[in-house]
């Protein structure tokens, strides 16, 4: 009864972690956006999916990549 | 220490949030950055595809491209520009945008801001009185 109990709470705890981490990195990529400032002080922003944003978020990748290696 | 070197370690030096920076012109050619030149020209190449994939994203008939910021899940790329000349920039993941663009932009002010002419040292001039007691 006492091992069960255990093993019931590992798979929770387990499964919860295993969630939160899921969860995050979704959220994470979620967040991934450009930000356009034009000269009349108009902000475009463009959000992961949107058309013109995929490009962006590449080339920004790109370079993100090259400044840390 | 040429102006340009001078500019980007202040604002390493300002700025904790800004990891790499690379001072260019809109022909690619690399100012000054805190990597090494292989880097920069790379880094600066990699800009200037930035800035044209968001001139091609931005809405018809918008006013001009000032400065930019891309958010991805392991850092930021900032690029503003100050006439003919650029800097990109990247940091950690959630900078503090307002602040990266202000250190960002103060960079190209100053490199924009011709450095005065040093005042020519002038011949000291004393004049010493004689004392009294010193005629002979």
């Amino acid at each position: 009864m006492r091992s069960r109990s255990f093993l019931t709470g590992f798979v929770l705890a387990v499964g919860s972690a295993v969630a939160a981490i899921v969860f995050g990195r979704r959220a994470a990529r979620r967040r991934e956006r450009a930000e356009l400032y034009l000269a009349d002080g108009t902000l475009v922003s463009l959000v992961d999916g949107e058309p013109g944003a995929d490009r962006l978020l590449e080339h920004a990748r790109e370079l993100l990549t090259t400044a840390r290696n | 220490m040429a102006p340009t070197a001078q500019a980007l370690a202040d604002l390493t030096e300002i700025s904790t949030q800004v990891e790499t920076a690379v001072v260019f012109d809109r022909d690619g050619t690399v100012l000054g950055a805190t990597v090494d030149d292989e880097r920069a020209g790379r880094l600066a190449e990699a800009a200037l595809e930035l800035i044209r994939a968001a001139d091609e994203a931005r809405p018809d008939g918008a006013e001009d491209l000032v400065q930019l910021d891309v958010a991805l899940a392991d850092g930021s790329v900032f690029v503003a520009a100050d006439g003919d000349r650029l800097i990109a920039a990247t940091t950690a993941p959630d900078p503090t945008v307002g602040l990266v663009f202000y250190d960002l932009k103060s960079c190209l002010r100053g490199l924009a801001e011709e450095p005065e002419a040093k005042p020519k040292p002038r011949r000291r001039t004393t004049t010493t009185k004689k004392k009294d007691d010193e005629k002979p």
